[in-house]
């Protein structure tokens, strides 16, 4: 038994692999845009990187439980500045969700809400104390959850909106939520989908266009369908053992849409082919369960929360996205984690990964 | 209550190792989604990039040139920009719409027709707004690629017209293929591809379109091309060389510019077509380029028919000229004998109706000679009677008149020599005979069109050949037919035409040339009988003026036959100076021309004096 926390005892083959990943991430965002007027890219990048592990460091620093102590306050904080966001926030590719920082920084602030909800709801589920939660619990995580949910989907940024509901649902299932509470939630979600799907008229434009290229995406290879097109064509023609680093012409004349971000996988899966593909998806399945390892021998259920977490909302990215580049989702602007280009979406992913390290270095501090 | 971290459960270690089946699972699934993609349709999709990034540019061949019979430039192509317009963002459209109406000067309104037109066709293929552009708007594309991302520049060959309407008619013009030859044409046309659609133009398409080339290039997503693989380089179409004498052309162009009507001027022992004028007209450069719509409907609809080739298409009361016709048939036949005269007191009472002579005082005892020279209409009634519709009938189809001549030149008019049967096929009645007296003069319901009357004076002054008019120099076979005629009635045939121009009280003898045998008949057809014009109060502007001239008496090297329509005038006075000016200017050509050769061939000798054009043979002197 150890008084102190120290760096040592941070969780090296997961930062291995998170090391891996993000190599493979800015190899290929030089290989997309060296050729480019976007060249220098990966640089940034790096930038971007280099300060998401200084978060990551000082995040880990402080005790979980002390982050805890404050979820109310950090939550309505959260509350408070995507309220901000809607009222002065800079709107771009026609959505409000950047707060200028000065000096040309913008962050995105619903990638710092991420990390409250978090916090927020392992705290929350820790205080529910029994392995069964009841229906007030269930309306209460509900709440807490579908009001920044809300306020992101205002913006819009339907993609950040949706990852918020993993924390949830994942801190649900790990409280021990009762088959007939599931039953009922997954009724109500079948019950949704016909009501959503009447309300789309009520969905911003762009919106609208993605379900429209979700469903049809050969009806027009120019308009609404040309990005998951362009993606598919990207990832089949890589084929088997791929084009070739900085040699998909998917890739390299710019075919495939945000090829830099968004849609890095597809332009990786080009180049580098199937064999790429299974090294990246590998990596995060490693990714993962490592994670959960880490949950597994957290030191209390606090600690678990926060970690699974972390957990739910890295793994929904990576499902969500890569099956968004094989056309199996819809366009949502949900990145690839550590491996995507943008500054706040990493400076998050590292800092996701600071609590992580925040309850592995703890786990036999007493 | 105890703070919250007061917690004790152990960890739910079943609960997260599902978890961990369930994200193994969801990775096995995106491993097998990706393997559908890259390993099972790879070729598929490979396909596909390829597509996307190689793009054939065609490279358009230059259509052939047309040449006159000396080789002079009527039409050829030059290459020339078209301004397309990228239709793929319909908002970012929508807002530089005016200030791209405003740099090329295209009005909104027909900027937004051509959208909606081809608002089926796939987003990505871009429309073309302005074909032959010029170098402002080339300068205006050139200096807003930033701002005006949508506006792009494409080569294309055009078809330069050089003298504007001159030979219009004849010529043609060319025009985007269209939809129905698209399908009929097997792959051979591509959507835009530029064809003849009238005239020389569409009548000899195939040789003068040429092949055109491929060029293979890679695009970026944008499509701007950033590397050539290979160059298929075009074929050019081949020049073709007209019959037509760019001289002759723009005499007869000058002559008929302020008229209505045709001219058509023939080699007489070939058939080649010197000269064919049609008006009103049209300037086929203005096909060449898109023709703004309004401006097609105008052409199109007006009552004037400006697209018409007159020429050939226009069918018309032959009026007096017919006369050259019933003189053949009536010496020809020898059913009325050569020195038959009958008397003209200025009209005549045939099957109870009294028809009347151009000349009301009459012309006294008149035999055909001076029937011909003086046109007396009486004399051919007299005549047309004794000869019966159907020797009408068929001296008139003999020589040509009433169907195609067999031009090289699409949309040939037959026009229509009434016969017995024909009455009884269109009309189910039997003939009536005081028709008959009607057609005599080239009136009821006879029509022809100008070039039939060309062929059949030349056919009756060269003792029966029918040449096939042609308009290409080299046209490898030249039908002929052949009607022959006595002589002795082609004699005293072509001397009544020499009267009508060199003896006096001619109605042509005013146009007399010096030195030339210039011949031929002069015709003014009623649009409308003198009673029916009188009733309606219409006076003035009811006939066709036509002349038919040609030179020499027998056997002529050229004949033309003009016809001026909707005038009040005589034919000899408004078409026969068409014809005598560019009967003058052949010769003038021709003894230039040998005087020439005269000097150069032979320096040493002394060039002949006066070289004789058409020598007048003893038997040419009237008496």
């Amino acid at each position: 038994m150890k008084d102190r926390p120290r760096i040592q005892d941070w969780d090296w083959p997961l930062a291995a692999i998170v090391a891996a990943i993000s190599t493979l991430g800015v190899l290929e965002v030089y290989s997309s845009t060296h050729a480019s007027g976007m060249a220098g890219m990966h640089w940034k990048q790096l930038m971007w990187i280099g300060i998401g592990l200084i978060g990551m460091f000082l995040i880990s620093r402080i005790d979980y439980h002390t982050l805890m102590d404050q979820a109310p306050a950090l939550y309505m904080f959260g509350l408070a500045t995507l309220l901000i966001v809607l009222v002065i926030g800079h709107s771009r590719f026609g959505a409000r969700r950047w707060v200028a920082l000065g000096g040309g920084v913008n962050l995105q602030v619903s990638e710092l809400m991420k990390l409250i909800i978090i916090v927020v709801l392992a705290r929350f589920f820790t205080d529910v104390r029994t392995d069964r939660l009841t229906l007030r619990d269930i309306v209460k995580v509900a709440v807490l959850t579908g009001i920044p949910v809300g306020l992101i989907l205002i913006q819009p940024d339907l993609g950040t909106a949706l990852v918020l509901i993993p924390v949830a649902v994942v801190g649900a299932f790990l409280a021990g939520i009762e088959w007939k509470h599931s039953a009922v939630g997954l009724v109500i979600i079948a019950l949704m989908i016909p009501v959503a799907w009447n309300m789309r008229h009520h969905l911003k434009p762009y919106q609208q266009q993605r379900i429209e290229t979700f469903l049809h995406p050969e009806e027009n290879p120019r308009g609404a369908g040309y990005q998951i097109l362009q993606s598919e064509i990207a990832v089949g023609s890589g084929g088997f053992w791929g084009q070739g680093f900085g040699k998909g012409s998917q890739n390299q004349l710019g075919f495939v849409p945000v090829r830099y971000s968004d849609f890095i996988l597809a332009a990786l899966s080009e180049e580098q082919g199937f064999i790429g593909v299974c090294v990246v998806l590998l990596l995060y399945l490693g990714l993962i369960l490592r994670l959960v390892d880490n949950a597994q021998k957290a030191k209390d259920r606090a600690g678990m929360y926060i970690i699974m977490g972390v957990t739910a909302i890295l793994g929904f990215h990576v499902l969500v996205n890569a099956s968004m580049v094989i056309g199996y989702m819809p366009v949502t602007g949900i990145p690839l984690p550590l491996m995507s280009y943008g500054g706040s979406a990493t400076a998050f992913v590292y800092m996701a990964l600071g609590l992580v390290m925040n309850v592995r270095m703890r786990r036999f501090v007493n | 209550m105890a703070p919250w971290s007061v917690n004790d459960q152990k960890i739910p270690q079943g609960r997260l190792a599902l978890f961990s089946y369930v994200s193994v699972v969801f990775i096995v699934l995106l491993l097998i989604g990706f393997w559908k993609l890259q390993v099972i349709q790879s070729g598929h999709f490979s396909d596909l990039a390829e597509r996307n990034q190689i793009r054939n540019i065609p490279i358009i061949a230059p259509r052939g040139a047309l040449l006159d019979r000396e080789g002079r430039v009527l039409v050829d192509s030059y290459p020339s920009f078209s301004i397309l317009l990228l239709r793929d963002d319909p908002k970012a459209l929508e807002k530089t719409l005016p200030q791209i109406s405003d740099g090329l000067g295209i009005s909104n309104t027909d900027l937004e027709q051509q959208l909606d037109a081809a608002k089926f066709e796939p987003k990505f293929q871009p429309i073309v707004i302005k074909p032959g552009a010029s170098q402002a708007d080339i300068a205006f594309v050139e200096s807003h690629r930033a701002d005006l991302p949508v506006l792009e520049l494409m080569m294309v060959q055009r078809r330069r017209y050089q003298h504007g309407e001159m030979l219009a008619n004849t010529i043609g013009y060319v025009g985007e293929v269209s939809a129905q030859q698209l399908d009929q044409s097997d792959g051979h046309y591509r959507p835009g591809d530029i064809v003849g659609k009238a005239g020389i133009e569409r009548q000899y398409n195939d040789q003068l379109e040429g092949t055109d080339g491929m060029r293979r290039v890679i695009v970026n997503s944008v499509g701007k091309a950033v590397r050539t693989l290979d160059d298929v380089e075009a074929t050019p179409g081949k020049p073709i060389q007209l019959t037509i004498d760019y001289d002759l052309q723009a005499v007869a162009e000058a002559d008929m510019a302020d008229k209505s009507g045709a001219v058509v001027a023939l080699d007489g022992s070939t058939g080649e077509v010197l000269a064919m004028v049609s008006r009103p007209t049209f300037d086929p450069n203005d096909f060449a380029v898109r023709i703004p719509t309004s401006e097609w409907a105008k052409l199109n609809t007006d009552p004037q028919t400006p697209l018409l080739n007159r020429a050939i298409q226009a069918q018309l009361a032959p009026g007096s000229v017919f006369k050259i016709v019933m003189a053949t048939a009536m010496l020809d036949s020898k059913a009325i004998p050569a020195n038959f005269q009958a008397y003209c007191p200025g009209h005549a009472e045939f099957y109870g109706r009294v028809f009347h002579c151009w000349r009301p005082q009459g012309h006294g005892s008149i035999d055909v000679h001076r029937a011909i020279v003086d046109s007396c209409d009486v004399f051919f009634y007299t005549i047309g009677k004794m000869l019966g519709i159907e020797r009408i009938h068929d001296y008139a189809v003999g020589l040509g008149l009433g169907r195609p001549t067999g031009i090289d030149l699409p949309s040939e008019q037959s026009g229509l020599i009434p016969s017995e049967e024909w009455v009884q096929r269109v009309y189910h009645h039997k003939w009536y005979a005081g028709e008959t007296i009607s057609v005599a003069i080239g009136q009821g319901s006879v029509t022809v069109t100008p070039i039939q009357m060309a062929r059949m004076i030349v056919a009756v002054a060269s003792g029966g050949t029918l040449v096939q008019p042609h308009l290409l120099k080299n046209l490898a076979t030249i039908q002929e037919g052949h009607f022959p005629l006595s002589e002795d009635a082609v004699e005293q045939v072509t001397q009544g035409m020499y009267g009508v121009i060199n003896e006096g009280g001619g109605t042509g003898y005013s146009l007399r040339l010096q030195n030339v045998e210039f011949s031929g008949k002069s015709g003014t057809a009623q649009l409308m009988s003198y009673e029916a014009g009188a009733k309606l109060g219409k006076k003035g502007k009811n006939t066709n003026g036509w002349f038919v001239g040609y030179a020499p008496r027998r056997n002529p090297e050229i004949v033309v036959a003009a016809v001026v329509q909707d005038t009040d005038l005589h034919g000899g006075t408004t078409a026969g100076p068409v014809v005598r000016d560019i009967v003058k200017t052949y010769y003038e050509k021709k003894n230039a021309h040998l005087q020439q050769q005269a000097t150069t061939t032979s320096p040493r000798e002394p060039a002949s004096p006066q070289p004789i054009l058409a020598a007048q043979p003893a038997s040419a002197q009237h008496p």
